[in-house]
């Protein structure tokens, strides 16, 4: 017989809130968003109480619930707002190549050592700014690909998006966040 | 010959899929002699490293730095969670 596992509802606000929520906020980059999924994974939860088999942390339990429900909220919008024509068409970046294809304005020296960038508070700010600026299908297909290491077959799925376009939005995502981070990180005249 | 563009397109599906052999070398040999593609691609490692680092290091479970859930959202879970 196993043990029933030990798990308290009424201390899960308190020890997991707040975790739960980063990790949705670093995901979704909204407020309100994030909080209404951390509500709903605890709901979940509670409703799903002996699927806890005490063998992980309560923590890895709980963010493995959350995760299923940032991809439904994922799913839902590809629904919704399905891929158009400009997501793939569009080149947002085009300013940057002359006639021939080849850089009008190339990338700028980043300069210096930025292999810490990761420890400043500052810069997670600036990637989720950037990050918000883009189309969501771009947002959301960047964050499965590079924030949660999805393979690309998954986020296809998800997103419900050939494997074709899929390589053109995170070319476009990765373009864009690129320039951005460049214009309002690296070359930021303080 | 590949653009510049072709060879930002080729470099951001290396980042997703294995590129064929041909291809591979073609950009590779464009990269010897573009100092701004090499450029962006040694940007756009970063920048996946970056995140990487980044979310390893906010995934970490407990308190940490970052974003909190706000008063009302917590009372509201508090309330939803004693009666579901």
């Amino acid at each position: 017989m196993e043990k029933p596992a030990n798990t308290d509802p009424s201390g899960w606000l308190d020890r997991h809130g707040d975790y739960l929520f980063r990790y949705a906020m670093l995901r979704l980059r909204d407020r309100s968003t994030a909080e209404d999924l951390v509500q709903e994974t605890f709901l979940a939860a509670l409703k799903d109480r002996g699927s806890f088999s005490g063998n992980s942390a309560e923590s890895t339990w709980l963010v493995g619930i959350l995760k299923h429900k940032i991809a439904d909220h994922f799913r839902r919008h590809a629904r919704e707002a399905p891929l158009e024509n400009a997501d793939l068409r569009e080149d947002p970046d085009s300013g940057q190549f002359d006639g021939t294809g080849h850089w009008s304005t190339g990338p700028t020296d980043w300069g210096g050592n930025p292999a810490d960038l990761y420890r400043e508070k500052k810069f997670l700010d600036q990637l989720t700014k950037c990050l918000s600026g883009l189309s969501p299908n771009h947002a959301n297909a960047f964050t499965l690909r590079e924030i949660d290491g999805e393979d690309t077959g998954e986020i296809c799925k998800v997103l419900n998006v050939s494997e074709t376009n899929l390589w053109v939005i995170l070319h476009r995502a990765r373009m864009q966040l690129r320039r951005c981070l460049e214009s309002h990180w690296f070359n930021k005249s303080t | 010959m590949l653009s510049c563009r072709d060879v930002t397109q080729l470099l951001s599906e290396s980042m997703d899929t294995s590129l064929p052999i041909g291809k591979r070398i073609g950009v590779r040999f464009h990269l010897l002699m573009c100092k701004f593609c090499a450029r962006y691609e040694r940007q756009l490692l970063l920048i996946r490293d970056t995140v990487r680092r980044l979310v390893a290091s906010e995934d970490q479970p407990g308190e940490g730095p970052g974003e909190t859930l706000s008063e009302e959202a917590r009372e509201r879970i508090r309330k939803s969670l004693r009666n579901p």
